[in-house]
């Protein structure tokens, strides 16, 4: 059934320690930064916290762990790592606001050199939500249609390669759909919505590809199972994407003037 | 008669002002709502369509990609956005279902014809006479636009009312 002659890459316990690294240290410097804050008497809103360290946990179930193991030769395990690493984890760990957290945790100059990190010109480009989609989802038509698939089973670099770009190119994704951190460039809701709805039919169209022409090294059957998940899984978490996008689409476009009951829209009228 | 006597107090009623956004809310619920019936009734219930036909064209693949993430979002965003007119007081619930007919019955014609019989993304039901389906299929589809656009003639504000009302 399995192509791959070596099993051994990317289940190995170092190789697994050493991804699930920067989450462990993602944790601690979180909770550390929010121990700094409360210190200052700056309150935190705890359900931040919680985002952050169950988006931390997600991503390190999908990189270590029995998951990790079976996901070598599992392809439908692989498809629910990627689905906890590259969006649920993402999704979690923005909604922990880690970059407000920071800015008030650094040093004024400190902070002030990351404010003018955000503010540059390459962050933009990257931020840019049509940019970031295709840096998600073209990613993954590149993993999935290409040689990638069976390469990355084959060296262990690539291995932590191709998942750091997938959790990242998921971060940045979510990062500029949904704005909850400072964000100083700003694209319309309606310019977000188009390269949510593009990014989600590209998702889509991927998983049914992968359906159809498994990648090299994975069964007919696995293919199927794969995608299938993909397919849904992927609706389920870009569903949330969705509620917290357009909920702040009704936030923002609130009527500004109190409405009164006998004029029914309270705007001057010409 | 009651525009009629908003129009001599010089103040436009609510719904009369988002009368487009009304039914605009109502048509992207309705490409949703059948969306949803599809994937659930004849994907999940039924076992009626295929997840994948091998004989899907790339085109049917890319237009089935769009139109599915299309449809997620325009389901939750169409009911923002009647959120959004009840706090403006300008919800209108029969403008609101003529959308819906509408939205619904167009994206079920472009289903049922387009594609499903040019670009072969699946058929109703295998491995029997599928012209019957067909028919009933595309002859609901074409009900709902006839009923969506008697209502939406019906609900249509005064159009000077109309016109004074856009932003």
């Amino acid at each position: 059934m399995m192509a791959m002659n070596n099993l051994h890459h990317g289940a190995g316990l170092t190789h697994q320690l050493l991804l699930a690294l920067p989450f462990i240290m993602a944790i601690i410097l979180y909770i550390s930064a929010v121990l700094l804050s409360l210190q200052r008497q700056r309150p935190w809103h705890w359900h931040r916290s919680v985002f952050w360290i169950a988006g931390c946990l997600s991503a390190i179930a999908a990189v270590s762990g029995p998951l990790a193991r079976r996901a070598v030769f599992d392809f439908e395990a692989h498809m629910a790592g990627h689905l906890l690493l590259g969006m649920l984890a993402p999704l979690l760990m923005v909604l922990g606001a880690p970059v407000t957290l920071m800015l008030r945790t650094l040093r004024p100059r400190s902070a002030r050199r990351l404010s003018r990190l955000l503010r540059s010109w390459p962050v933009r480009v990257i931020s840019d939500p049509l940019f970031a989609s295709i840096l998600n989802v073209g990613g993954l038509w590149l993993l999935y249609t290409t040689n990638l698939y069976s390469a990355m089973h084959g060296s262990n670099p690539l291995h932590a390669l191709i998942h750091l770009h997938v959790f990242l190119a998921g971060y940045v994704f979510t990062a500029a759909i949904i704005y909850i951190d400072p964000t100083p460039h700003r694209a319309s809701f309606v310019y977000r919505s188009g390269a949510l709805i593009a990014a989600l039919a590209a998702h889509g169209m991927l998983s049914k590809y992968i359906y159809a022409h498994p990648p090299a090294g994975v069964s007919a059957i696995q293919a199927e199972s794969g995608g299938m998940l993909m397919y849904y899984g992927g609706d389920a978490v870009d569903v949330i994407l969705i509620c917290i996008l357009c909920y702040q689409w009704y936030k923002r476009c609130r009527p500004r003037i109190p409405l009164s009951v006998s004029k029914p829209e309270g705007f001057p009228q010409n | 008669m009651e525009e009629r006597k908003n129009r001599k107090k010089k103040t436009i009623p609510a719904y009369a002002k988002y009368a487009g956004r009304n039914m605009w809310s109502g048509i992207l619920f309705g490409i949703g709502m059948v969306a949803f019936i599809d994937e659930m009734v004849f994907h999940q219930l039924l076992h009626w369509h295929h997840f994948y036909d091998k004989s899907t064209t790339a085109i049917g693949l890319v237009s089935d990609g769009i139109f599915h993430a299309f449809s997620w979002f325009a389901t939750v965003a169409s009911l923002f956005m009647v959120a959004d007119l009840r706090r403006r007081r300008a919800w209108h619930a029969a403008r609101w279902w003529g959308g819906i007919l509408l939205g619904a019955g167009l994206f079920q014609l472009y289903d049922g014809t387009i594609q499903h019989k040019v670009w072969k993304l699946h058929q109703i039901r295998y491995d029997v006479e599928v012209l019957p389906y067909d028919l009933v299929w595309n002859s609901t589809a074409c009900l709902m636009i006839a009923f969506s656009i008697l209502t939406l003639v019906r609900t249509r504000p005064p159009r000077a009312e109309m016109n004074d009302g856009y932003e």
